[in-house]
């Protein structure tokens, strides 16, 4: 059956099992990937199927992890490593900045690193310390990784298609919040470019930029807005590195207005550099500055004061009325 | 646990080491393994053995003598401002040239950033290795062509790609083996126990070879371990062996075996090549700030090069002729790689862009064009 509702779990599921039967050098690692299927069943199923050959449970080191994923994409493996959350990427993050993602360029294009990490990121779901975080722009300030996020179980079907087939080093962003969020994926539909933004929802007021698990906050405002009489456009980004700036130009010279969404802290975030490109390539068609919404400078809080650390419906309402109020 | 090799399958004589094996050890001090005195004289270990012609003894003291030749003239190309900074290999010759000879051409080869010997033994131009040293590349040579990775600048890194490496060498089923060179230094780094796990947990074909030539920039052994290094390994779970560093054909042997060892599936070896580095750790520090005078000469005495050669001699397996060819050789060899130093073009600037991604990236692809268009600017002004 080509079209099935999936959850996003299910979906990147599906993408895996999908790329695992097409390519015998697609091999999947990280902690409890295995027998558990990962702490959210992301994998489930695959080592059953695959065996532990190509399934493989690793030590509970994260730099290891992507240090052998390199060597191994160094001898014609194509690597999906699951970091198990996003705070702990940190101690493969020397491994990620100063060996995958400049391997290919200290070759001069003589070898190829094509290695997807993926890391289930961001808040929403109550969890503990360093288990809710957004680094995406700590990655995507690197020059040699590409870094995407998906918002919706199609887009995170193809994506990862697609990412497994890139051979330059992909840090794929899974919304974990979203991961029970249903939707219709297509198997054997065409699927857009991968670092092409999509227009989500239609507007002539204001734009909204968003990505991974904002989109469908960014989609509920706009909604919510409508009631209002206010006509908001959606942009999902997908990509973070690189950025669609023309889809995001394109929507912002039609609308005048321009709000960018993120769950990651403001300060020095995907947001700045969507701002800074933006007010450059569109000073003149700007009714009001470009305006941001994400977390604050400060840790991601206890889970009793997540609610109020995330953007929710009314944050992205407040910047919404600011930016039409000038 | 030792490591086992083709003489270790005749019956053991002694696991004391034989009569003149070389200076007295202290308690503390773990047995090397030895099959060339610092005089020269050829020893028996009951577990380790080379059986090498005339012919081959000759090139490795070819290879120790070219190398060393080689390192000289990067050195002083360093000190005319040809090289922006080199990491001399003084004193190592014999660890790098043992191991490096002990590999097969599908053997791989993870290198840290000192590893000349080894790139000679794996038939990489000299030349293409001072590229980075010189500020016109990052690395630049094809990895594959000799199965000899780029130098890794982050201590410690690459032993976890030589552990992915191998693994993957095991899941294609074939009996290569691979090489991941490191120092005392990096011993610390968390990677090399990680690469240590990772190797043991799915036995893969790896020997890791510590080149402890006891300093790391200015800091002794003593500010990286408190038991001898090779030990290390038995935690792990794989044998562990300390070789004497300056003895290449003590190298050699113990570099066969964990290889043979590796090739038959019984995974990782820990070999710590027990040596010296002569000079300093780059041509940015400066040794006699932070050791003695003293240390150096005990080690000159231990020379690898002088003992091949007084072996050779006595064993007359060389006569005056060899020398004097190398001697013509190595001169030969020094002015080759002063030339093509001097004559490296320095790269284009657009180069800045090049290779970053295998697939493109929009901004990379932006930034190439606008930088482009700024050099074009100058040009237009002058040219028009």
């Amino acid at each position: 059956m080509a079209v099935q509702k999936l959850p996003i779990a299910k979906a990147i599921n599906e993408s895996l099992r999908k790329a695992m039967e097409t390519d015998p050098k697609v091999l999947i690692m990280g902690e409890d990937v295995g027998k558990l299927g990962g702490v959210f069943r992301v994998t489930d199923g695959l080592f059953k199927d695959f065996g532990e050959d190509r399934v493989i449970d690793t030590p509970l080191a994260e730099s290891g992890i992507v240090g052998t994923a390199i060597g191994l994409a160094l001898r014609g493996y194509r690597p999906v490593v699951e970091i198990q959350f996003d705070g702990f990427v940190f101690p493969a993050y020397d491994q990620i900045v100063t060996q995958l993602a400049k391997m290919h360029a200290r070759a001069l294009g003589k070898i190829k690193l094509p290695v997807v990490v993926r890391i289930p990121y961001g808040g929403g779901i109550g969890a503990v310390e360093h288990h809710s975080e957004s680094p995406e722009a700590l990655f995507a300030h690197v020059a040699g990784l590409k870094v995407v996020s998906p918002s919706n179980a199609s887009d995170a079907y193809w994506m990862m298609q697609q990412a497994i087939q890139s051979d330059d080093p992909i840090i794929f962003f899974e919304p974990k919040r979203r991961y029970w969020d249903k939707g219709e994926v297509d198997t054997d539909a065409i699927p857009g470019a991968l670092h092409k933004a999509r227009t989500v929802r239609d507007g002539s007021d204001l734009t909204l930029v968003a990505y991974g698990p904002m989109v469908k906050v960014c989609l509920e405002a706009a909604a919510a807005a409508q009631e209002e009489g206010k006509s908001i456009e959606v942009v999902d980004l997908r990509s973070m590195s690189p950025i669609d700036f023309d889809a995001v130009q394109a929507s912002v010279e039609r609308t005048r207005r321009l709000v960018v969404v993120h769950e990651a802290p403001v300060f020095y975030g995907a947001g700045a550099e969507i701002a800074a490109r933006i007010t450059e390539r569109c000073f003149y068609h700007l009714e009001a500055p470009v305006l941001r919404v994400g977390g604050y400078h400060a840790p991601y809080p206890p889970a009793r004061l997540e609610e109020e650390y995330l953007p929710g419906l009314d944050r992205v309402l407040d910047a919404v009325d600011r930016s039409l109020a000038y | 646990m030792t490591v086992e090799s083709t003489a270790a399958r005749k019956p053991r004589r002694s696991s004391k080491r034989t009569a003149g094996a070389g200076a007295k050890k202290t308690a503390a001090e773990p047995e090397l393994v030895q099959l060339l005195t610092p005089e020269g004289e050829r020893v028996e270990h009951p577990d380790y053995d080379v059986d090498l012609s005339a012919e081959e003894l000759r090139g490795l003291y070819r290879d120790m003598v070219l190398t060393r030749r080689f390192d000289a003239e990067a050195t002083a190309l360093q000190r005319q401002g040809e090289l922006g900074l080199w990491a001399s290999l003084l004193g190592q010759e014999a660890a790098q040239i043992g191991s490096g000879r002990a590999l097969r051409d599908d053997d791989y080869v993870f290198p840290t950033y000192r590893e000349h010997g080894v790139a000679w033994c794996r038939g990489v131009d000299p030349t293409n290795l001072l590229g980075m040293f010189r500020g016109v590349n990052h690395g630049g040579w094809d990895p594959n062509s000799n199965n000899f990775h780029l130098y890794t600048i982050v201590i410690g890194s690459q032993t976890l790609h030589a552990t992915g490496y191998a693994m993957g060498v095991a899941k294609d089923g074939a009996d290569s083996a691979v090489v991941a060179y490191f120092g005392d230094g990096a011993s610390s780094q968390g990677d090399v126990a990680e690469a240590f796990t990772f190797s043991a947990v799915y036995n893969a074909p790896v020997v890791f070879f510590c080149q402890n030539n006891q300093w790391a920039i200015s800091e002794p052994t003593e500010k990286q371990m408190r038991v001898p290094l090779y030990q290390r390994a038995q935690g792990f779970g794989f044998p562990g062996v300390r070789v004497d560093g300056n003895d290449v054909l003590a190298c050699l042997a113990v570099t066969k075996a964990a290889l043979a060892r590796a090739r038959r599936g019984e995974g990782p070896t820990l070999v710590e090549a027990f040596t010296y580095r002569m000079g300093a750790h780059t041509t940015s520090d400066d040794p006699t700030k932070y050791r003695a005078d003293e240390e150096r000469e005990a080690w000159e005495a231990k020379d690898p090069i002088l003992r091949l050669r007084a072996y050779l001699e006595n064993a007359g397996h060389a006569d005056a002729a060899f020398f004097e060819e190398l001697e013509t050789e190595s001169e030969t060899l020094g002015k080759r790689v002063r030339e093509a130093v001097r004559a490296m073009p320095d790269p284009e600037p657009m180069a800045i862009f090049d290779h970053i991604y295998a697939d493109g990236h929009a901004l990379v692809d932006e930034e190439r064009a606008q930088f482009a268009a700024y050099q074009a600017s100058f040009s237009d002004g002058e040219g028009n």
